[in-house]
């Protein structure tokens, strides 16, 4: 039975990698997720933020230098050490020397700006690719949809000047025409799209009067709207597409797969259940595909997608006709 | 033209980068001037940087001056090479250990940057008040004029000690050397072990205590042989100067510095000679250089050793046609003959039979006292009277010994050659640390000498700097302020009308402005004193607006980058290209480390300057009409208008000897005078959606935002834009109610905002109280604050013990000059309300001390009846036990009181008299009571003529109860004065102790207490404290009789002010332990509150308070008052830049002590828990 993908070039023994997500920050972890099966690591996001925040707070450690008499300083400074981006970069090298398996990093951002040299020190870092993540919401009234769509695309475009490695996009899923979208940024260059990430929507305390975040954790419902979108996609562009948020069990994998993505991404599942569900998931598509008489992930992949789909309306208006009738009925 | 044999840099740093080199163990505690040397030596050891030996030398810290001498003590016994650094007080406390050092023959040197002692009051700056006091020690002394000294005789003390056995304090002038900056030659590792003689380090190894060869040392003797064997040591002393000199001619010989015990500089005929020590020695060869050259027959003696002191060398070192000598000193010793200076040299001279020449003695510089070649002259026009003043002052106005000289103060001696440039700056703007690189770039990358210096006022928020910068192509000796700069730049507009920048100026100087004004309209915004000197001396004027700069640039407020390339542009000291470059140098190697986005945003900064630097036309005339506001309102006392505001003024040095109080007395109650206006933003109270809860007075730390209650009627005559609504609660009802801010006081540190908790319901952005700019509101603001200051007070005796009450009561502790946002001083405000009018307050030397007691102004204030708190720092060490005497003064007096009082019953009457005796005091309506009771005693013994009336009338008060606060900071509390505050909470008395814990030492510049917290990283903890906290409350409840509290103002307000009320009622000894969030933790303050949030429920810093009167067979007496911990440690401790920076270094070990810390606290809040659930009914 053949598993074996190829997913921004890479060749990977299995389309299941670890999505980017808290586990990459422990070594073992990882080792132990690449253990059980998983094809490739995503490193946690490098936010464009976290940048521009470490070294605010680095500034910050002097604002009181030289102002006082009796101190020049008022804190111990290290010779050596890392802030937010070099801790980062440290890690993923470490990352990459520790396993076996690709290691992706992830860099956050939304703007062209400096922030997109550490694309090229995560290639310097070891990286076999970069996920970069646009996590953008455009609440700015003044900033059209095709702004918001030409951000993607700059953005993708700076962070692809500054490396030779292959370039993943991961996006929202609330475009007004992602296969558009998906288009133009293959175009642009883009080896990958992975299609969503999740949006942190906030929730509001309304004792405190104060937006407080809320980080839930996908579940197999996730998957639906991925499925549509990674099966719209598929066979109008060149590059790999990934799924990412709703991949629980085997059935998840399996469905991934058929709508088109090259690799599946798990987070939320691996952290509610641990490498185990790395290692279930990958035994239950065997014993699946065995059931089902499938030879390779290949044969699978793409085969529910909106171009080889039996019905293809049901992925469009008409699924939505017939989901309203059937409730109604 | 890069040099490595070059170094610019500090007498500190040059100082401790020798002794670490040759040294095994290094034994410290911080002491201002001197921690620096203390600091270097801990970050290259905790840097690995190797010794002469090719290992790294122990650094510890101990837990005072007395610790680190008997550690250094120790370590010389045992065979290590051993140093210390002190000052001042420090050197105190190591004094009986020196004696032991020295009578044991125990080659050591101690290098100290000389600092005044504390007499009518504590001063950080230099003298040698200090290292006079350790004369007798038998430690030989040697003195260092200048950085270069410093760095040479650290060598040469430590080469001669081996050689002598006899142990040397090495020292220089706090401040004036240990931190001028100067380009210096930097002795190489060769130089070092050329000078150490291998035989004599073998020997002191060979002397060291070890049970392969024991001996026995330290041993009791008696009046039979203790005389005899004390005189052993004179041959060794009778040798030493010697070798002293043998030393210095083989550096000589090493390195090309020749230095004598006693190097004459001047005339070779000189008649005049003045002789002294210490950095103004460098000044006296100056003025000696320029008067010979014009043929005045003068010449200076510079003493290197002084002691043992050489007399015969000193006679050697002397012309033969010496007539008169000038002795000078830097100190005062009331009431001897002479100072000790002065003495040795008539002694010594005598000795020599040189008789026959006239010497007297002076003294100058105490204090770091400016001393200039003006003062020298005098001295020198002096020493030409027949008959010079004896004991004489020179640099002060004595008028009321006259012991004073005049001098000419207009005079200045500073050749053309030397360039000169002093800029103005705020403390926290970065103005000194980007003036220390410009002296680096200069003195590394050119030819020319550099040299720096540095003077900053006491404020902590808001403070001047004034940064005096020479560079030059001879050695520069001038060791005295800058009168007349080349280049003068003013890097705040403020100052424009708060500070004389202009008295800098000279014919001809460049001024730069940083002005939110373009070329075209600066100068109309020009006060009429600053027009007419760029008019008059011919100035050429610059402006840039570096705060938009630095804005475009994505800088903040941070100018210093942007003011150093305005600098480098316009005054051509450098080619400008070259200084760019430099510049950009600089950049890189500060910011480096810290990540190329920061470099990049400098390096952008400093391009677009250039672009933003514009020179201004000046007009023919003087156009403005307005001239500098005078520093103090017209209503101020006389005495703070004469001299507090001389002083603020910066006219202190001008003030004579008669305005100053003879025993260090100064009025209280003059922040109030003192209007900095140094907020940006200020806090806007909007009424109409404000929840009355008065939080945000309660946590303002400079007392700049108020609540009262008034009679509406008042309201009447309020000014427009005075906010005000009906007061909601009962206990006022009908009463109109405010909230009004000092906008003049004001720091701008925004914790009333952040504790607020009143947002509009609409719109929640908006609380009941917002930060908005200072100018759009200041006018307002001032005429609503003085209508506010204006209602009356409430009634102390109505008040109710809640959190939101008390903050109705008058804070008597107002606009002290701590940090914005600092976290210590809600609370000392807090106590100032409760008891502030029968408060007696001993502070612990520190912030506190600082905040409360720097001069020109005092925090504390009096009430309508002129009561209020009284206020006396004695020392670091012995607070608790000053304190303690406070009480047992109180106690006896008030005993004298009632016994006074019964005696005289029959005048009194019986009546009277029970009800004095019998008071309840233990609320204000009971103290209110007594005070109209004492009236009453006062009245009726007013006419009476006895003794015993007399006396009575001297301590009636005391028959009001008194409120003793001993008030220190966690260094004082749980390391120096940790013995006597264990002492008074063991007694029975009613004191109490408020400690302010910031885990470290905040003062001196954050160095690591036992009350640091394990994986907190300070300073002398580089890698994460790796023990726990000392748990003082712990250790406090053990004795079960003391009166313990844990409190966070920031978590748990209404707990705070239960302890503040249950330890002062409790007639015992109390203990306060208060958390306060500090700058040494490395965050913005202002998020303070919330950090003390998270202290707290992380169990960091569990709330609660142990009080004996409680403690029965069912109940322990410990009350905690907040929960088990609810969430990680981490999620408190990594907001911090002190647990962080170690994260950012070495991750494996901050994760490990992150899990080490998270499982103290646990199994502390179980210990708590198991302690005060210990006596609950079954």
């Amino acid at each position: 039975m053949k598993t074996a993908t190829k997913y921004l070039g890479l060749e990977l023994a299995n389309p299941l990698i670890l999505g980017a997500g808290p586990v990459s920050g422990h070594i073992d972890a990882c080792k132990a997720y690449e253990d059980a099966g998983a094809a490739a690591v995503t490193m946690h996001s490098l936010w464009m933020e976290q940048i521009a925040a470490a070294q605010r707070a680095a500034m910050a450690m002097d604002d009181f230098a030289h102002s006082h008499a009796e101190a020049t300083t008022y804190l111990n400074e290290p010779a050596n050490y890392r802030l937010g981006p070099d801790e980062y970069l440290e890690h993923l090298a470490k990352l990459k020397a520790a396993l076996g398996v690709p290691v992706i990093g992830s860099l956050n951002g939304i703007t062209k700006g400096r922030w997109t040299r550490y694309a090229r020190l995560i290639q310097e870092a070891g990286a076999d690719a970069l996920e970069l993540n646009v996590y953008h919401l455009p609440t700015d009234p003044t900033e059209s949809p095709t702004d918001v769509e030409q951000r993607y695309i700059d953005v993708l475009t700076s962070v692809k000047e500054q490396v030779s490695i292959p370039v993943a996009i991961k996006l929202p899923y609330f475009f007004t025409a992602p296969v558009h979208l998906a288009k133009r940024l293959d175009a642009a260059g883009a080896d990958g799209i992975v299609m969503f990430n999740r949006v942190y929507r906030p929730d509001i305390d309304v004792d405190d009067l104060e937006v407080k975040p809320v980080r839930p954790l996908s579940s197999s419902a996730s998957l639906r709207n991925r499925i549509l979108w990674i099966a719209a996609t598929w066979g109008h562009v060149k590059c790999s597409l990934a799924l990412s948020g709703g991949v629980h069990v085997a059935e998840d994998f399996v469905k991934a797969m058929m709508a088109g993505a090259d690799v599946a991404q798990v987070v939320s599942t691996v952290l509610l259940h641990g490498p185990q569900r790395v290692t279930q998931i990958l035994a239950d598509v065997r014993q699946w595909m065995i059931d089902h008489e499938y030879e390779s992930i290949a044969q699978m992949r793409g085969s529910m997608s909106l171009a080889n789909s039996p019905d293809p309306k049901e992925f469009e208006r008409a699924n939505y006709m017939a989901s309203l009738n059937t409730w109604a009925g | 033209m890069s040099d490595t044999t070059h170094a610019t840099w500090d007498a500190n740093e040059a100082t401790s980068d020798v002794a670490y080199r040759i040294n095994e163990v290094i034994s410290i505690y911080p002491i201002t001037p001197a921690s620096p040397m203390g600091e270097w030596a801990d970050t290259w050891a905790a840097r690995k940087r190797p010794n002469l030996w090719g290992d790294v030398p122990q650094v510890v810290e101990m837990q005072s001056e007395a610790g680190a001498a008997g550690a250094v003590h120790g370590a010389l016994q045992a065979g290590a090479l051993t140093t210390t650094f002190t000052a001042s007080q420090g050197l105190l406390l190591m004094i009986p250990n020196m004696y032991k050092i020295a009578g044991e023959l125990t080659p050591s040197v101690i290098h100290i940057s000389a600092r005044t002692l504390a007499t009518h009051a504590l001063s950080i700056f230099g003298d040698h008040s200090d290292v006079y006091s350790a004369r007798s020690t038998g430690y030989a002394m040697l003195a260092s004029n200048s950085v270069q000294e410093a760095h040479d005789f650290s060598l040469i003390a430590q080469a001669a000690s081996l050689r002598s056995r006899i142990p040397f304090l090495h020292f220089f002038d706090g401040f004036r050397t240990s931190h001028e900056v100067a380009k210096t030659k930097r002795l190489s590792d060769d130089d070092l072990r050329a000078m150490l003689d291998t035989g004599a380090l073998a020997a002191h190894r060979a002397r060291r205590m070890t049970p392969d060869a024991p001996v026995l040392r330290g041993t009791a003797q008696n009046p039979d042989h203790f005389f005899q064997a004390r005189e052993t040591i004179t041959p060794f002393y009778a040798d030493c100067a010697a070798i002293v000199q043998e030393v210095m001619d083989e550096f000589a010989e090493l390195t090309g510095r020749r230095y004598n015990l006693f190097d004459y500089v001047g005339h070779p005929e000189a008649e005049r000679v003045v002789v002294l020590m210490g950095s103004g020695a460098e000044t006296v060869h100056e003025t000696v250089e320029w008067a010979a050259a014009r043929g005045e027959k003068v010449g200076a003696v510079k003493v290197r050793l002084f002691r043992p002191f050489d007399g015969a060398a000193l006679a050697a070192a002397l012309p033969s046609t010496v007539e008169t000598i000038g002795v000078l000193d830097r100190a005062k010793e009331p009431g001897a003959v002479g100072e000790p200076l002065y003495m040795d040299v008539i002694c010594g001279l005598a000795q020599q039979g040189r008789n026959g020449m006239n010497i007297v003695g002076g003294r100058y510089g105490l204090s770091s006292k400016e001393f200039n070649p003006a003062m020298i002259v005098g001295v020198f026009d002096e020493l030409k009277k027949e008959q010079p003043k004896n004991s004489f002052t020179v640099g002060i106005l004595d008028d009321v010994s006259h012991s004073s000289l005049d001098w000419d103060a207009e005079l200045d001696i500073e050749p053309d050659e030397v360039f000169r440039a002093v800029f103005v700056g705020l403390g926290a703007d970065g103005t000194v640390g980007a003036n220390k690189n410009s002296i680096k770039i200069i003195g590394e990358e050119t030819d020319n000498h550099a040299q720096g210096y540095f003077v900053y006022d006491s404020k902590k928020s808001g403070a001047i700097t004034v940064s005096h910068l020479r560079f030059g192509p001879r050695p520069i000796r001038s060791t005295y302020l800058i009168k007349e700069a080349n280049f003068l730049a003013c890097h705040q507009w403020v100052f424009v009308d708060k500070y004389p920048v202009e008295k800098f100026a000279s014919q001809g100087t460049t001024f730069l402005l940083n002005a939110p004004y373009g070329p075209d309209e600066v100068w109309d915004h020009l006060n009429v004193e600053l027009q007419t000197a760029i008019i008059d001396k011919g100035m050429r004027f610059f402006v840039i607006d570096a705060y938009d700069v630095a804005r475009e640039a994505n800088l903040g407020v941070r100018i210093n980058t942007i003011m150093q390339t305005c600098f480098f542009a316009i005054s051509g000291v450098l080619p400008r290209e070259e200084a760019i470059e430099q510049i950009k140098k600089a950049i890189r190697k500060t910011y480096g480390a810290k990540g190329e986005d920061i470099v990049q945003m400098n390096f952008e900064a400093v391009d677009t300057t250039l672009a933003n630097l514009h020179e201004v036309t000046v007009p023919a005339e003087v156009t403005a009409t307005r001239t500098r506001p005078s520093m103090v309102s017209d209503e101020a006392p006389d005495f703070v208008k004469n001299v507090t505001a001389e002083i603020m003024a910066g006219n202190g040095d001008l003030l004579p000897v008669s305005v100053f109080p003879p025993d260090g007395t100064w009025p209280t109650h003059t922040t109030r005078w003192e209007k900095r206006t140094i907020a940006q933003e200020i806090p806007i109270w909007d009424p109409s959606i404000c929840t009355q809860c008065n939080k945000c007075v309660a946590v303002c730390p400079h007392a700049a935002i108020r609540a009262k209650v008034a009679a509406p009627e008042a309201m009447d005559e309020a000014p427009i834009g005075f906010r005000h609504v009906p007061y909601k609660a009962r206990d006022y009802k009908g009463m109109a109610y405010m909230i009004q801010v000092a906008p003049e006081d004001c720091t701008g540190c925004s914790l009333c905002v952040k504790v607020c908790p009143a947002r509009d319901k609409s719109r929640p952005r908006h609380k009941a109280i917002d930060m908005e700019p200072l100018l759009d509101h200041l006018e307002t603001e001032k005429a609503a604050y003085d209508f506010f200051c204006d209602l009356p007070e409430v009634d102390r005796t109505e008040v109710k013990p809640r959190m939101k009450d008390s903050q109705f009561l008058l804070p008597m502790f107002e606009y002290n000059g701590a940090c914005a946002g600092c976290g210590e001083t809600p609370y000392v405000k807090l106590m100032s309300q409760l008891f502030g009018d029968r408060l007696m307050i001993a502070n612990a030397t520190g912030c506190s001390s600082i905040y409360g007691g720097n001069l020109p102004t005092a925090p504390w204030t009096k009430d309508d009846a002129g009561r209020g708190p009284t206020w006396s720092n004695s020392l670091f060490e012995d607070n608790a036990e000053f304190g303690f005497g406070f009480r047992l003064a109180v106690d006896q007096l008030q005993m004298q009181a009632k016994r006074l009082i019964q005696e005289m019953s029959g005048t009194l009457g019986d009546e009277l008299v029970t009800a004095l005796l019998e008071a309840d005091m233990d609320d204000e309506a009971g103290i209110a009571a007594q005070r109209k009771r004492v009236e009453m005693v006062r009245a009726k013994i007013a006419a009476l003529d006895s003794e015993d009336a007399k006396m009575l009338d001297q301590v009636a008060d005391y028959l009001v109860r008194k409120s003793v606060w001993i008030l220190g900071g966690d260094g004082w509390a749980y390391d120096i004065g940790y013995g006597g505050l264990d002492h008074v909470i063991a007694s029975d008395r009613d004191v109490n102790l408020l400690v302010m814990d910031t885990e470290v030492y905040s003062n001196t510049g954050g160095q690591a207490s036992k009350a640091t917290p394990l994986g907190a990283t300070a300073k002398f903890a580089a890698a994460g404290k790796p023990t726990p906290k000392k748990d003082l409350g712990m250790l406090a409840m053990s004795y079960g009789s003391c009166y313990v509290a844990q409190i966070a103002i920031g978590a748990k307000d209404t707990q705070v002010l239960k302890a503040f009320r249950e330890a002062e009622s409790y007639r015992g000894p109390s203990l306060i332990l208060a958390y306060s969030h500090c700058i040494a933790h490395g965050y913005n303050l202002e998020q303070g509150l919330d950090q003390q949030k998270k202290a707290v429920k992380t169990g960091y810093w569990p709330l609660y308070r142990f009080d004996p009167r409680l403690v029965s067979e069912t109940h322990s007496g410990l009350t905690l008052d907040s929960k088990p911990p609810q969430m990680d440690l981490a999620e408190f401790a990594w907001n911090e830049g002190r647990y962080g920076m170690l994260r950012k270094a070495d991750p494996e070990r901050a994760n490990m002590l992150m899990d080490l810390a998270q499982k103290d606290v646990i199994r502390r809040f179980r210990r708590l828990q198991a302690f005060a659930n210990s006596r609950k009914a079954e």
